[in-house]
């Protein structure tokens, strides 16, 4: 049985990795979801059309990250999946529900015509909405940590709802209609554009207040990830995270009252990654927090190892076709059918 | 009044239900990427625009599909985690890496290239969106290749060993991935894929006939989808036979509930209709053919058969449903081959494509495929009972720690939810189909002339040049 055990540090691989796909996920799907989020908003029912458009051909692609990060905690660390999804049973279920309506939505739209687009447009929106809010309670929930014993769940079905994960939900809404926005101002031109900008700099501030709570929040409940962050030396190596948040924030104001059309996308992209990796850090090491550390989660070094074998060959080949597909849609879209 | 309902019942109830409405959408597709790659590639080799329009027609309705498929899928790969725990972190060391390899290798493929497919047909040059349909379709026989490899392993598990808390460790990948059931599967489950297809595309092809609308469309479909019938059909039965003589070796509780035997005999009948009643231990109303059952799984006509009192009360599967999705499965597989056998002999009498009864036979078979496949997956998952993983875990144990009162809201939520999209979903695929495809210069029910010239000939592959 071959196993790069000996040479490799297999857990620390696969949490890079399965880290990289859910921020991936959040990205990808993220700017998708956005715009569901915006859509009843929308100015023109053909603002609406060239919303749509916008995302068709990618979709599906990028909800597959999703379906990555949840296979690959599956692959890569059994015991994290088999605690963490009973323990998010309901989120999760209301969540998929969410992204079935809004999957649907695409072909449905596209086929309907008169009052039944309605229908679609409705489900669309109420899909999106959804499935933003679930991901973000999730989140929450996750970060208050998870009642275990042994190798199970050992908490009540409804530990995952209080005022916090609700908070972290309605800032994840938000952050995701940033994203969204951010895509269409690139995306589109004219009244969309227009309109999408106003969006980006009205929302932009909703997410750069609840980013704070959370900073200011996380370390209030729990005595280790504020001694990791506001201990010395920590305190000078970690200070660039929020600084540079701050940054991003600032330009991408600026950038939004002109007419840059790239670099808010970018911008917002960033500061994604810039709160994801501060959650990331106030976790360090715990895999289900404060229960499971990525090295009790890991599966057998075996498993790790054939499927590394597998991404190290996949991973580039899909970024080049996903990045192939992408350059074929490039460009301004419009709000007449592709097919 | 929810926690006195059994959670493991209700999570099987859901599973079940989850799956089998996901099955239904790659039977098709997988089927259905494959022909539309050969579609594809008769219109960039005879420049017919025929094919194009055939092409455009069924690509929209593969999109619908293929949209229901992906979005009922996710849900799947969540529920090995909130529904069954205990089987994910048991056999995660050893299925994990059989579906990331699925993730990695045929879901991003296929994801990626259908953009491109359904929405690039003016944006890249035509040998581009050809290459992207076969990639599509070889990304379906992919995933085909992953996931039943994962669900054979746990009907005839091997390579792997038992460490603490009952974990399971890998020990020979190719043992695991090409455990002993998987090979017979694979193709059972293609080869079904490929004929709910061709009926599917049969039937609409006949429905065109009969009512004379798209007659040259019409005849791409139907001819296609016959050579389908006339090759494939009887192919499957025998396929089908090995697929069953594999589990006779490895499985035989499960072809006893097939078979409906109870007791172990020599010169074992093959029960045509009974109620296998499970308590009594017995068939009630039983039509037997004696000997027959010995002579197809052993292939004489006194060879041993084991019986379902072989093992014990709570190793047994629940005979009727398998025994009945059996007969279902079987009969649907006669009734394509016999549709294949009709089609030989109208294409000889050249008939074939202006007989009004088989063209009824025809739209009638229009389901026959996913109905045949469904029943066929109750069979091997249902026989597969009172085990999860065959032998090893058994399917009570396997289960999350999560209650009637959480499980019974998720069943219904789904029920609702699948039931209205799979609705909408098969509204707006009946309304592409009575649509049709959409030509330049179409001749017949459009443009008024009720009836096309008579077509006595086969059509040649070009289409009937004197339309």
């Amino acid at each position: 049985m071959f196993d790069f055990a000996g040479f490799l540090d297999l857990p620390l691989i696969w949490y890079g990795l399965i880290a990289i796909a859910i921020i991936l996920y959040v990205i990808l799907d993220g700017f998708g979801l956005g715009m569901g989020l915006l859509f009843p908003f929308a100015p023109t029912d053909q603002c609406r059309d060239r919303m749509m458009n916008s995302i068709a051909p990618v979709w599906d692609s990028n909800e597959t990250w999703l379906v990555l990060g949840g296979g690959g905690l599956f692959a890569a660390f059994p015991l994290a999946y088999s605690v963490l999804m009973p323990a998010l049973y309901i989120p999760i279920i209301i969540m998929l529900l969410g992204i079935i309506f809004r999957g649907v939505s695409f072909e449905f739209r596209f086929k309907a015509q008169g009052r039944s687009r309605k229908i679609w447009d409705t489900t669309f929106h109420v899909g999106s909405l959804t499935a933003a809010l679930m991901q973000g309670m999730i989140i929450g929930a996750y970060v208050q940590g998870f009642e275990v014993e042994g190798r199970h769940f050992a908490g009540g079905a409804f530990d995952w709802l209080n005022a916090y994960s609700v908070m972290t939900g309605v800032a994840v809404v938000c952050g995701y209609a940033l994203l969204g926005a951010t895509w269409l101002v690139m995306k589109t031109d004219g009244e969309t554009q227009e309109w999408a900008r106003k969006s980006a700099a009205y929302v932009m501030w909703y997410v750069a207040v609840f980013m704070g709570l959370v900073s200011v929040s996380m370390p209030m409940m729990n005595p280790d990830i504020s001694a990791l962050w506001f201990s010395y030396p920590n305190y000078l190596m970690l200070m660039p995270v929020p600084l540079l948040t701050a940054i991003l924030f600032f330009v991408l104001w600026f950038d939004l009252q002109k007419d840059r059309e790239i670099r808010p996308f970018v911008l917002s992209i960033g500061i994604f990654l810039l709160g994801y990796l501060g959650i990331g850090i106030s976790l360090w090491p715990w895999l289900v927090p404060f229960a499971i550390s990525i090295r009790d989660a890991a599966a057998a070094p075996t498993s790790q190892s054939l499927l590394l074998v597998g991404i190290a060959i996949m991973l580039p080949v899909m970024l080049a076709y996903i990045g192939y597909s992408y350059y074929v849609f490039r460009g301004k879209v419009s709000h007449e059918p592709y097919y | 009044m929810l926690t006195d309902l059994d959670p493991v019942f209700l999570a099987r109830l859901q599973f079940t239900f989850t799956v089998a409405f996901h099955i239904l959408f790659p039977a098709f597709t997988i089927g259905l990427a494959s022909w539309l790659a050969v579609v594809e590639w008769r219109l960039l080799r005879t420049g017919d625009k025929i094919y194009e329009e055939v092409y455009r027609m069924w690509v929209k309705i593969f999109a619908v599909t293929f949209g229901m498929g992906v979005v009922s899928g996710i849900v799947l790969s969540f529920q090995f985690g909130t529904n069954w725990s205990v089987f994910s972190d048991r056999t995660g060391n050893v299925l994990g890496p059989l579906l990331g390899y699925e993730v990695l290798t045929a879901f991003f493929l296929e994801a990626s290239f259908l953009g491109i497919m359904l929405f690039g047909w003016d944006r890249v040059s035509r040998k581009m969106h050809f290459a992207s349909t076969v990639i599509v379709a070889f990304g379906t026989l992919l995933s085909a290749f992953w996931i039943l490899s994962a669900n054979s392993w746990m009907q005839t598990p091997q390579g792997y060993e038992i460490g603490e808390a009952g974990i399971l460790y890998p020990t020979d990948w190719l043992e695991i991935i090409f455990n002993p059931s998987f090979p017979y599967r694979l193709v059972h489950m293609v080869t079904a894929a490929y004929l709910t297809t061709a009926f599917v595309v049969g039937g609409v092809g006949a429905y065109y006939l009969f009512r004379k609308q798209h007659v040259r469309h019409a005849r791409v479909m139907m001819g296609m989808a016959m050579i389908m019938a006339v090759f494939v059909a009887p192919a499957q039965i025998l396929f089908g036979d090995f697929h069953g003589l594999n589990s006779f070796e490895y499985q035989p509780a499960k072809v006893a509930a097939m078979e409906g035997l109870w007791e172990t005999k020599k010169g074992a009948p093959m029960v045509l209709f009974a109620w296998p009643d499970q308590a009594a231990e017995t068939n009630r109303y039983a039509v037997e053919i004696p000997k027959v059952s010995s002579l197809i799984l052993t292939h004489d006509w006194e060879g041993e058969v084991r019986g379902l009192k072989e093992w014990p009360a709570d190793e047994r599967p629940p005979v009727a449903v398998v025994f009945w999705s059996f007969r279902i499965m079987v009969g649907l597989g006669v009734l394509m081959a016999l549709t294949g056998l009709f089609a030989i002999f109208l294409f000889f009498r050249k008939k074939l494509f202006d007989t009004r009864w088989f063209q009824v036979w025809c739209m009638a078979l229009t389901p026959a495929g996913f109905i045949a496949v469904v029943a066929g997956w109750f069979v091997t998952e249902v026989g597969r009972q009172p085990w999860v993983v065959y032998g090893l875990i058994r399917t009570a144990e396997a289960a999350s720690p999560v209650g009637a009162e959480q499980i019974a809201p998720s069943l219904a939520a789904f029920i609702v939810v699948y039931l209205f999209i799979f609705g909408a979903g098969t509204y707006y695929i009946l309304r592409l189909i009575a649509k049709g495809p959409q030509t330049e210069d179409e001749v017949f029910g459009t443009h008024g002339v009720d009836k096309p010239p008579i077509f006595s000939d086969m059509a040649s592959e070009k289409g009937g040049d004197h339309v």
